[in-house]
């Protein structure tokens, strides 16, 4: 186990390496970073001066060898426009989004497990077939288009819920939550439910195939035989044994979710680091959407790690190699 | 030629395709797509790129079948007086070719470095696959953005990115079937006859492992006509002066508040049914094909 672990450790690091490799090289691609730092009325001297003063003038192995090491310091750059350190930015937008993220996860919880037992329990019961039909329905909608129609019903026709912004927030450990207040809850249900539709649906699907595959098997026929009540038998049995894909699924699923609140964010101005990203993207602010990326891709690697950890845990058959 | 037709008519796959409704009602729906953007355009109202054509008279028209429509434009205008239907018809246009084109590259590379990588193994199998792991390990839509956001919008720019997210999945479904195929003993047989390792791979263990291919190209097209409208509805994807129905849904977003519903509700209620559509064909050719189901 210790042995597989700093292996992992390795891959994490390897992964995160080629990663920062690529958006370094890529985002070289993108334009002239001296020109969004110089003021518009610089001369062409001024500019060939600060290139210099920037580094920008050296060859670009010199120059991701010095973006390596500030990024191991952790200094991500300075936003273009906000003028302030872009990891300060993005990590004072992360309570936002992860909140968004974790509500999204409940909902889809909530719906998927009982519509998901069900219809694979009994899968030519009618209710079944509506179930599955929504479901294609769901992964079929873009998320955007909902989260529009959702603030056309619930925002501008009944004006029942806000539809922009997080509203009042509270103090946790230092941390502002929107969760925590009437008014932040309020606004946190369309988004939050915008964001969950994909995943839910996608999520109801997996676990019917799986516990119609378990269903089969002879350990639940058996259980049948000595009696087991139906509750039992699905929740205990049945759907335990069908938890090791959905787990992984499940981990792929929370960093599609976390690139999503992109699109969800956006619509809903939910000022998270989504929305940061979109913002940043449409004004060119490079510092900001590698840093973005960097975070993101160091929050996607750690997450598949602790799936696989958590994949032992429930199932102690998974040998790690 | 018609025998094989013939065939197809009283093959399995057939008569199961006419007993699922719901398979049945998604070939409709794509077939009604496909012939709406081929021959559409000859009959829309308008042709929504001719600026010259546009009257702002007509701007901010509502459906016909409400106060102040017309029967001019089915499904209203929007702030420059461009009829949405002929917009949507264009845009479907657009938002269906870049699925098939993405589609079609995405498969054909992908396939190729799968049956490489599983046929010949060692290295390049090791490298490949590790490659694919870790980009499976990041959202698709997020590298899609990525690249984007690095490159800028347009429709070469677009087509890349997305191929780059799409050829993943088919090299990892093929290199494991063509790890299975190969042990088998017509592969033997056929290089015991003396033929080379391509003609091995490209005429005996390609048409082999299909059908997994049509499955996942099938619902793959749905994706990508989702992905494309998410990255022009952030603003980076298609160029603004052809818009896609994601864009169309954008552009109908920024004049929702000002009472304008129609032109975000319709083009998105396009993108559904189309991607509803090719999920049913998608899921029904699935469940034929999985031979566990049976």
């Amino acid at each position: 186990m210790l042995k597989y672990l700093i292996k992992r450790i390795f891959q994490m690091i390897a992964v995160l390496f080629a990663v920062s490799l690529i958006v370094f090289f890529v985002m070289s691609f993108t334009g002239d970073p001296v020109l969004m730092i110089v003021p518009p009325t610089a001369t062409d001297a001024q500019i060939a001066e600060a290139r210099v003063a920037l580094g920008l003038d050296q060859p670009l192995w010199v120059q991701y060898r010095v973006f390596l090491g500030n990024l191991l310091r952790g200094d991500l750059g300075v936003s273009y426009i906000f003028k302030r350190p872009a990891l300060t930015l993005i990590v004072e937008r992360m309570p936002a989004t992860l909140e968004l993220v974790f509500f999204s996860i409940l909902i889809s919880l909530a719906v998927a497990l009982p519509c998901g037992v069900f219809a694979g329990a009994w899968p030519n019961n009618p209710l079944s077939r509506i179930i599955m039909g929504g479901s294609l329905l769901g992964i079929s909608l873009p998320s955007f288009w909902l989260g529009i129609l959702f603030i056309f019903y619930f925002a501008v026709e009944k004006g029942l819920l806000p539809s922009s912004g997080r509203g009042e927030t509270a103090t946790l450990f230092g941390i502002p939550f929107a969760f925590l207040t009437r008014d932040g809850f309020r606004h946190i249900i369309l988004p939050a439910v915008t964001l969950a539709m994909g995943t839910l649906a996608m999520l109801i699907r997996l676990i019917r195939a799986q516990i119609m595959e378990v269903m089969r098997q002879d350990f639940i026929k058996f259980a049948r035989a000595k009696g087991v009540s139906w509750k039992n038998l699905l929740f205990r049995h049945a759907l335990k044994n069908a938890l090791v894909p959905v787990v992984t699924v499940f981990g792929i699923q929370i960093g599609t979710l976390i690139a999503f609140a992109t699109v969800t964010e956006t619509i809903f101005a939910w000022p998270g680091m989504g929305k940061l990203l979109v913002d940043s993207i449409n004004t060119s602010d490079r510092p900001i959407i590698v840093a973005y990326l960097m975070i993101v891709a160091a929050m996607f690697v750690f997450i598949n790690f602790m799936v696989d950890i958590v994949y032992t845990l429930i199932d102690p058959r998974i040998d790690l190699r | 030629m018609k025998n094989r037709l013939g065939n197809f008519f009283r093959s399995e796959l057939f008569h199961n395709f006419l007993r699922n409704p719901g398979a049945v009602i998604g070939l409709v729906i794509v077939i009604f797509f496909l012939v709406m953007v081929l021959i559409g355009p000859f009959f829309t109202p308008q042709n929504p790129y001719d600026i010259g054509g546009l009257d702002l008279m007509d701007a901010y028209k509502p459906p016909m079948w409400m106060d102040g429509g017309e029967r001019a434009f089915p499904l209203g205008t929007d702030e420059q007086g461009r009829d949405l239907l002929s917009a949507m018809v264009y845009g479907s246009r657009i938002s269906m070719g870049i699925g098939l084109i993405v589609v079609l590259l995405s498969c054909v590379i992908g396939t190729f470095l799968g049956l490489v990588a599983g046929y010949f193994g060692g290295r390049l199998d090791s490298l490949l696959m590790r490659l694919v792991d870790v980009q499976l390990s990041f959202p698709a839509m997020l590298v899609a953005l990525f690249i984007m956001a690095a490159f800028g919008r347009g429709f070469g720019k677009l087509v890349f990115a997305l191929t780059i997210v799409g050829w993943v999945l088919y090299a990892r479904t093929v290199r494991s079937s063509v790890l299975v195929e190969k042990k088998k003993e017509y592969i033997d047989a056929a290089k015991l006859i003396g033929l080379s390792p391509f003609p091995v791979i490209f005429r005996h263990v390609l048409p082999n492992i299909l059908t997994p291919l049509i499955v996942i190209a099938t619902i793959q097209v749905g994706t990508v006509i989702l992905t494309e409208a998410t990255l022009s509805y952030l603003g980076v994807g298609v160029p603004v002066t052809k818009p896609s129905l994601g864009l169309l849904v954008k552009n109908g977003y920024d004049v929702l508040f000002s009472g304008l519903w129609w032109s975000s509700v319709f083009p998105g209620m396009f993108i559904m049914l189309l991607v509803f559509g090719i999920n049913l064909l998608g899921d029904f050719l699935r469940d034929e094909f999985n031979p566990r189901l049976k």
